[in-house]
C-alpha cells in the first residue's frame, strides 16, 4: 500500500494531471460507454444519444463540420468516462495491493473440547471456529485473541512496518486476516463469516464495486436532470420557431446552420449538449470517488459514501482527550521549590532521582531540567556507588542514594511517608503546593532527600502536566469558525478536565465520562438536530460509535468497535477526524463549484452559439457576436470543443478537490463565487475564442 | 416637471409607500393567518360548508381542498356563463360560446384573467359581480393560502400538518382582501371610476352623432382586480379606459393595489419562521429584480429612437396621453412583473426591446414580487435551489432556515421549476407549428412570434395581459391557453404544497458559524443572479428569433 506521502509526491510530479494515468484508463472510458451503464448519468446519456444522432448524419450528409463536431461529441462522452475510470483506477490499484494480502492461506482450526488441532483452507473458517497461530503465519481471519500475547506485522493493511502488540482480553485483542504474527503464539476466536473479512470489505470499498449514490449526490442529479430537462425543451422547441423565422426572412440562404428545414440536426445537437451541464455531470460521480479516495490516502476507510457527506455537515466533534488533545503522558511543567530550597537544588535532586526512572514521565523530568535549569544529563555510570532506586508500582517513588545522599522522588503520599519514617516533618506548605497542583488538574510528585543520617526533608514538588498537543489550539478556532463544536472526553475529574479544556481551546468537557455519559451526551446533541462525530477504539465504546452519525474506529481497536462505527482509520490517530471532517466538507464544495462552474459557462456558449444560428436571417443578431468568431461553423465548434476539453481540464480538480480553507460560510462562499461563478462567466469566453482562432485555419470550417 | 421626473417621481413615490406599508401590513397579515381566533361570521361560513377549522391538514389534503374548490369554481363560472341570457341584468348578451367560456372561466379562477372577449359586449353585470369579481376574491385567497402553507413548512417542525385550507381562505378574504377593498374602491370611485348598474346611457354628441356611453360596478370589480393581482378588466381595454382608470393618481393608487400585498408577504414570511431578516431579503430579492426591470423598460421606452418618437421624444404609440410613456412602461412593467396582467397601454406597440422585458418580467416566473402568494411560494422555489448550490459550496449538506433540502426537496422545487418553461415553450412550438395556429397571427416575421411567445408566457405564467395582434378567440388558443393557465396554476401549488409538506416532517437544525446566512447580500445577489441567469439561459433561443431579432440591429 502505497502512504500519503507517497502519493501527494506523486501528484506533485504528475502536475496537473499525468498523462500516463489518461492512457491506462481509457479501456475502462470506452468500455463505459455501453449505454447500460451510462444512462445512470443522465446528462452524460443524452450526450450520448447526441452523438449517435449526428453519426447517423454524418453518414447521410458528410462533411467536415458534421465529422469535426461528431468526433468531439464522442470525444466528450468518452472524456466523462475517463474522469470516472481515472478516479476507479486509484482504487483499483490500491485493491489489488489488497488482494496480494489475501493469499490463501492454511489454517490451524482447534477442534471439539479437547481441541484437536486440523488444517483447514482460510476460506472455509466459520464464525466462531478456534484457531492457533504462531511466529512467522499469516492470520488465517478476523477475529479476536483469546489465549496469548504476539506482535503482529499489519503492515498489509495499515502500510505501518512497525509491529503491533495483541494479547487477549482488553481493547488490544482484535486481529485482521492477511496480518502477519512475527513472534509467540496466539488463540484467535474467528469473529467473520466465510468472504466478510476486513480485507475482502477494504477491497469492495476502494474498488466502489458497490458504490451506491449518496443523499447529496442523488439531489444533485435530480437537479442536474431536470437542467437538462429543461435545455432538452429549449433547444427542441426553438426548431419549429427557426422553420417558421426562416419561411420569413427566405432571402437568407442556406447554411450548414439553418436551413428551410430549420436549425440542422448536428447544430441542435451540438447546442443541446453546450447547454446541458456536461461538465458537472462528467465529473460529478468522479467526485465523490475520488472523495472516498483521499481517505483512503489518509489510511482511512469509510464504510460508505454516505458517511463522508455526514462528516461535512458535522456539528459536534467528540474527542478523547488522550492521545488526541494531549500527549499520551504527562510531562514535568515546573519545579516548585519550598522555603529555604533553591531551585537548582530542586532540579539537582529531581534530575538525580529520575535519572532511573524510565517511565516517560520520569525521562520528562529529566528533559525538563535540562532544557529549563540547564542541567546536563548525567548518567547512571558517572555516579560512583550509588545505589539506584528503580520506581515501582508498590513503592511508587524512585530515587538513589549515593555518597551518603538519598534522594527520592513520587506520588506525595509516598514520599511524604519516607520523610516521617526518616524523622523528617514535612512543612505545611508541601501539603499546599500539593493540593494546588491537584486542584489545577496536575499531578504532583514530591522529591525529598536525607543527607546522612539526619532527618529527611522535603525539597519541593514537581508539577507533571497533561501537555497539549501543539497547534491543537489553532485548530479548535479553526472549527469553531466553521461552526463546528468540540468537546473533550476525559476520565479525569472534573477540576482537571476543565484546566485542561481551557488550555486547549475546547468548547466544552464531559468529565468523568462512562460510556454512557458519552452515549447520553451523542443523544442530546443528536436531539437537537445536531450530526456527532467521535472516535473510539474499545468495546465499550461500541454502542456510542454506532450511534454517532460519523464513528470512527481506530485500527487498533477491538472488533466490535470497528464493526460499530462507520469509518476506521488504520493509523489509529484520533486526530485525524478533523482532516475528516475537512474532506467532508471539501467534496461537497467541489460538488457546489464545479456545478457553479458548468451553468456559468453557458453565458458564453450562448454569445457564440445563438448568432451563428440566427445571424444568417437576422443580421442585428451578429451584433450579439461579441467574441467576433470567425464564422458559423467555426464558433459552433469552438463552443462543442471547448464543452469537451473542459472537462478533461477538471479532472484534476475533480480527483484532488478544490481548495479549502477554513472559514466563516460567508467568506468561503464569496471565495467560491468569485473563481467559480465568476470565472466560469469569463473562462469560456476566453477558451472558445482561443479555439476559434487556431481552427478557422481548417479547411472546411472557416 | 419634465416627463422623466415625473416618471421617476411616480416609481420613486411608489417605493416610498410600499417600504411604510411593509411591516404595519405584513404584521396584520402575519396575525390574521396565524390567530387562533375565528368570527362570528367566520364560523357561520366553516359551519356551511361542514368544516371544522380547529382541524388541521396534511399537504395532500390541503392539495385535494384547493384543487377541489378550483374545480368546482371553475365549473360554475363555466354555468353562469352559458346561462347569462336568463339572468337577471344580462343586459341582453347572448351565452357565452363553450370554448371561451371555459378559457374563461379557467382564466379568472387561475387568477391569470386573460380575456379572449371584451366585457362591454360579452359579459352581463349579474356574471361581472357574482361570477368573476368572485373568483378574483378567491382565486387571490388561494394563491395567498398556498403561500402560507409553504412557510408553515419552514416553520413547522416534526409535523404533517401545513394548515387548514378552509380556514386560510376565508380569513385571507374576509379579514385581508375584503376590507381592503372597500376602501380602495371608495377612492377610486372618488377618483372617478364610475359604480353603477346602468346598462348605458345612449347620448347624442356636439356632433349629432349617437353614441352610448356604459354603465356598471366598474368600481368594485377594478380594485379586487389590481389587489389580489388578477387583471381582468371590465372593459376591453382594461386600465387604459378612463371609467377604470381616470387620471394619473388612480393609475399611482392601482400599482400601489397591485404591489403592496405580494411586497409585504415577506414580513409574513420573516415573522412566521422567526427571522424578520429572512423576509426582508426575501423582499429585497424582489425589489432588485423589480426596480432593475423598471429602470430597463423606462429607459428603452424613453430613449427609442425612430423618426415619431424621436420627433415627440420617446415611443407613445399604445399609451394613453393622460398617463404619458413613463407612467405607461411602469405600468407595464409592474403589471407583468406581478402576474396582474392589467394594462394601461398596448404592449404590443412598445419598443421590441422594451416588449421583451415585459416577456422577461413574467418569465422570470411571476416572482419579483409577483402574484398575491404565488410570488411569495415561487420565489422561496428560487431561494431553495439557490441555497442548494450555494450550501454545497460551503461545505454543508444545503440548509434552508434549518431545513435540509434533500433529495425529496429538490425534486419538488426542480420540478416546479420546469412547469412553466415546459408550457411556455411546447406551447409556442406547437402553434408556430401549426398552420391552423399560424393563421391567427396578424403580423408575420419575428414581431407576430414574439406576440405568440408572449400569449403562452402569459397564460403559463397566469399573468394574462396580451400583446396582441393575434385572434385568440379561436378553439386552438382557448384550448391551449386553457391548458396552460390550469397547468401553470395548480401543477406549482401541487409541488409547493408537496415541498411544504416535506419541509414540516423535518426537524430543524442548528445554526452554527457553519450556516449559510440566508439574509446576506451575497446570498440575496445570488439569488438575483440565479433567477435572471435560468431565465435568460431557457428562453434565450426563443426571444433571440422574436423581440431580440426585431429590437438588435
Amino acid at each position: 500500500m502505497t502512504t500519503p506521502n507517497a502519493l501527494s509526491q506523486r501528484r506533485v510530479a504528475g502536475g496537473l494531471l499525468d498523462p500516463g494515468q489518461l492512457w491506462k484508463s481509457t479501456p475502462d472510458a470506452l468500455r463505459k460507454l455501453n449505454p447500460g451503464t451510462l444512462w445512470r448519468n443522465p446528462v452524460m446519456f443524452i450526450v450520448e444519444i447526441g452523438s449517435v444522432f449526428t453519426t447517423v448524419l454524418a453518414v447521410l450528409h458528410p462533411s467536415v463540420f458534421a465529422w469535426l463536431i461528431t468526433a468531439w461529441l464522442w470525444l466528450t462522452v468518452v472524456f466523462a468516462n475517463l474522469a470516472e475510470a481515472v478516479a476507479e483506477g486509484r482504487g483499483k490499484a490500491q485493491a489489488e495491493t489488497l488482494r496480494r494480502a489475501k493469499t490463501d492461506t492454511l489454517a490451524r482450526r482447534l477442534v471439539g473440547t479437547d481441541r484437536v488441532e486440523e488444517q483447514v483452507p482460510a476460506a472455509a473458517l466459520q464464525l466462531g471456529d478456534i484457531v492457533v497461530v504462531e511466529a512467522g503465519q499469516v492470520i488465517p481471519g478476523d477475529g479476536d485473541v483469546i489465549e496469548g500475547i504476539a506482535s503482529v506485522d499489519e503492515s498489509a493493511i495499515t502500510g505501518e512496518s512497525a509491529p503491533v502488540i495483541r494479547e487477549s482480553g482488553g481493547d488490544r485483542s482484535a486481529v485482521t486476516g492477511g496480518t502477519k504474527v512475527l513472534s509467540d503464539r496466539i488463540v484467535v476466536k474467528i469473529t467473520q463469516r466465510p468472504g466478510e473479512s476486513f480485507i475482502d470489505r477494504m477491497i469492495a470499498l476502494v474498488e466502489g464495486a458497490n458504490r451506491q449514490k449518496t443523499p447529496n449526490e442523488i439531489a444533485l442529479n435530480i437537479l442536474l436532470a431536470s437542467l437538462t430537462i429543461i435545455f432538452l425543451l429549449a433547444v427542441a422547441t426553438l426548431q419549429p420557431l427557426a422553420i417558421y423565422s426562416k419561411g420569413v426572412q427566405a432571402f437568407a440562404p442556406d447554411s450548414l446552420a439553418l436551413n428551410g428545414d430549420g436549425v440542422t440536426g448536428i447544430v441542435l445537437v451540438s447546442l443541446l449538449v453546450c447547454l446541458i451541464p456536461t461538465t458537472i455531470g462528467a465529473l460529478l460521480s468522479a467526485i465523490g470517488i475520488a472523495g472516498m479516495d483521499r481517505l483512503v490516502q489518509r489510511n482511512v476507510l469509510a464504510m460508505s459514501g454516505r458517511a463522508v457527506e455526514a462528516a461535512g455537515d458535522v456539528n459536534t466533534l467528540l474527542l478523547d482527550k488522550t492521545g488526541t488533545i494531549t500527549l499520551g503522558n504527562r510531562q514535568a511543567g515546573e519545579f516548585l521549590t519550598v522555603d529555604g530550597v533553591t531551585p537548582a537544588e530542586l532540579a539537582d535532586a529531581a534530575q538525580l532521582s529520575s535519572l532511573a526512572d524510565e517511565t516517560p514521565e520520569g525521562r520528562s523530568i529529566v528533559v525538563y531540567a535540562k532544557t529549563v535549569h540547564g542541567l546536563r544529563e548525567r548518567t547512571p555510570g558517572e555516579l560512583g556507588g550509588a545505589t539506584w532506586v528503580p520506581f515501582t508500582a508498590q513503592t511508587r517513588m524512585s530515587g538513589v542514594d549515593v555518597g551518603g545522599r538519598q534522594v527520592r522522588k513520587g506520588a506525595a503520599i509516598a514520599v511524604m511517608k519516607w520523610v516521617r519514617d526518616h524523622g523528617g516533618h514535612p512543612t505545611s506548605d508541601v501539603g499546599e503546593i500539593v493540593d494546588a497542583i491537584s486542584a489545577a488538574g496536575g499531578t504532583p510528585l514530591v522529591v525529598a532527600e536525607r543527607v546522612g543520617t539526619g532527618p529527611a526533608r522535603a525539597l519541593g514538588v514537581i508539577h507533571l502536566k497533561d501537555v497539549v498537543k501543539q497547534g491543537m489550539r489553532e485548530r479548535f478556532d479553526e472549527m469553531r469558525r466553521m461552526g463546528i463544536r468540540t468537546v473533550m472526553i476525559t476520565g479525569d475529574n472534573p477540576l482537571t478536565a476543565a484546566a485542561i479544556a481551557k488550555e486547549a481551546g475546547v468548547d466544552d468537557f464531559l468529565a468523568e465520562a462512562t460510556p454512557e455519559d458519552k452515549m447520553a451526551l451523542i443523544k442530546r446533541e443528536q436531539e437537537g438536530g445536531k450530526l456527532v462525530a467521535m472516535t473510539g477504539d474499545g468495546t465499550n465504546d461500541a454502542p456510542a460509535l454506532a450511534q454517532a452519525d460519523v464513528g470512527v474506529a481506530m485500527n487498533t481497536g477491538t472488533s466490535a468497535a470497528k464493526e460499530a462505527g462507520n469509518m476506521v482509520d488504520l493509523d489509529s490517530d484520533p486526530t485525524k477526524l478533523i482532516e475528516i471532517v475537512e474532506i467532508g466538507k471539501q467534496l461537497l464544495i467541489t460538488r457546489g463549484a464545479l456545478t457553479t462552474f458548468s451553468i456559468a459557462n453557458d453565458i458564453a456558449k450562448y454569445f457564440a452559439i445563438i448568432p451563428a444560428m440566427f445571424a444568417a436571417i437576422y443580421p442585428g443578431l451578429d451584433k450579439l457576436n461579441i467574441m467576433r468568431l470567425d464564422s458559423p461553423t467555426s464558433a459552433i465548434l469552438s463552443a462543442v470543443i471547448f464543452n469537451a476539453i473542459v472537462i478533461v481540464a477538471l479532472i484534476p480538480l475533480a480527483l484532488r478537490g478544490v481548495q479549502y480553507r477554513p472559514g466563516s460560510a460567508a467568506s468561503m462562499l464569496r471565495r467560491n463565487l468569485l473563481v467559480y461563478g465568476a470565472g466560469g462567466v469569463i473562462v469560456p469566453f476566453i477558451g472558445i475564442k482561443l479555439i476559434d482562432l487556431i481552427i478557422q485555419f481548417i479547411p472546411g470550417i472557416s | 416637471m419634465s416627463s422623466a421626473e415625473a416618471g421617476v417621481t411616480f416609481i420613486a413615490s411608489l417605493l416610498i409607500a410600499l417600504v411604510l406599508v411593509y411591516k404595519p401590513f405584513g404584521d396584520y397579515m402575519y396575525r390574521t393567518v396565524t390567530s387562533d381566533r375565528h368570527s362570528r361570521a367566520e364560523r357561520l361560513v366553516y359551519r356551511a360548508v361542514g368544516v371544522n377549522p380547529g382541524g388541521e391538514q396534511s399537504w395532500g389534503v390541503y392539495a385535494r381542498s384547493v384543487l377541489a374548490f378550483s374545480a368546482i369554481s371553475i365549473l360554475l363560472l363555466y354555468l353562469f356563463q352559458r346561462v347569462q341570457n336568463h339572468l337577471w341584468l344580462s343586459l341582453g348578451f347572448d351565452p357565452v360560446a363553450p370554448d371561451q367560456a371555459w378559457n374563461t372561466a379557467v382564466s379568472f379562477v387561475t387568477n391569470t384573467n386573460w380575456q379572449s372577449y371584451s366585457g362591454e359586449s360579452t359579459m352581463g353585470h349579474l356574471v361581472q359581480m357574482a361570477g368573476l369579481a368572485v373568483q378574483n376574491f378567491t382565486s387571490a385567497a388561494v394563491g395567498i393560502a398556498v403561500a402560507v402553507a409553504l412557510v408553515r413548512g419552514f416553520a413547522r417542525s416534526k409535523t404533517t400538518e401545513v394548515g387548514n385550507f378552509w380556514v386560510d381562505l376565508v380569513r385571507i378574504c374576509v379579514r385581508i382582501l375584503l376590507p381592503v377593498a372597500v376602501i380602495g374602491a371608495t377612492l377610486l370611485i372618488a377618483g372617478g371610476v364610475v359604480q353603477n348598474l346602468s346598462g348605458g346611457t345612449d347620448v347624442t354628441t356636439l356632433a349629432g352623432a349617437g353614441q352610448s356611453i356604459t354603465g356598471g360596478p366598474v368600481a368594485s370589480q377594478e380594485v379586487i382586480k389590481e389587489l389580489g393581482t388578477n387583471g381582468g378588466g371590465f372593459y376591453n381595454a382594461n386600465s387604459a379606459h378612463p371609467f377604470e382608470n381616470p387620471t394619473g393618481w388612480t393609475n399611482w393608487l392601482q400599482l400601489f393595489l397591485i404591489l403592496f400585498i405580494p411586497f409585504s408577504l415577506p414580513r409574513v414570511f420573516g415573522r412566521m419562521v422567526g427571522d424578520k431578516r429572512q423576509g426582508l431579503a426575501i423582499a429585497g430579492i424582489m425589489a432588485i429584480l423589480a426596480i432593475g426591470s423598471v429602470i430597463a423598460i423606462n429607459a428603452l421606452q424613453l430613449a427609442h429612437g425612430g423618426t415619431v418618437p424621436t420627433a415627440v421624444g420617446a415611443a407613445t404609440e399604445g399609451t394613453e396621453t393622460r398617463f404619458g410613456v413613463s407612467q405607461s412602461a411602469t405600468f407595464g412593467a409592474i403589471t407583468t412583473l406581478t402576474s396582474t396582467g392589467a394594462v394601461n397601454s398596448f404592449h404590443d406597440s412598445y419598443t421590441s426591446l422594451g416588449g421583451m422585458i415585459t416577456m422577461l418580467n413574467m418569465m422570470l416566473g411571476e416572482v419579483a414580487p409577483g402574484g398575491v402568494g404565488s410570488g411569495l411560494y415561487g420565489m422561496l422555489i428560487l431561494a431553495v435551489i439557490t441555497v442548494f448550490v450555494a450550501g454545497l459550496m460551503v461545505g454543508r449538506t444545503p440548509e434552508y432556515l434549518g431545513k435540509k433540502i434533500g433529495s425529496r426537496e429538490i425534486k419538488f422545487a426542480s420540478l416546479y421549476l420546469l412547469t412553466t418553461p415546459a408550457l411556455v415553450l411546447v406551447g409556442t412550438a406547437i402553434a408556430m407549428g401549426s398552420a391552423t395556429a399560424r393563421s391567427s397571427m396578424a403580423n408575420p416575421g419575428a414581431h407576430g412570434l414574439s406576440e405568440v411567445l408572449y400569449a403562452f408566457t402569459s397564460a403559463s405564467n397566469n399573468n394574462g395581459s396580451a400583446f396582441a395582434g393575434i385572434s385568440v378567440n379561436t378553439t386552438f388558443y382557448n384550448t391551449a391557453l386553457g391548458l396552460c393557465m390550469l397547468l401553470g396554476r395548480f401543477l406549482p401549488i401541487i409541488l409547493v404544497l408537496g415541498l411544504a409538506g416535506s419541509l414540516a416532517r423535518q426537524a430543524p437544525v442548528p445554526q452554527s458559524a457553519g450556516t449559510l446566512r440566508t439574509y446576506q447580500p451575497l446570498f440575496i445577489g445570488m439569488v438575483v443572479a440565479v433567477t435572471v441567469v435560468v431565465v435568460l439561459l431557457t428562453y434565450l433561443p426563443a426571444l433571440a428569433l422574436g423581440p431580440l431579432a426585431e429590437g438588435v440591429r
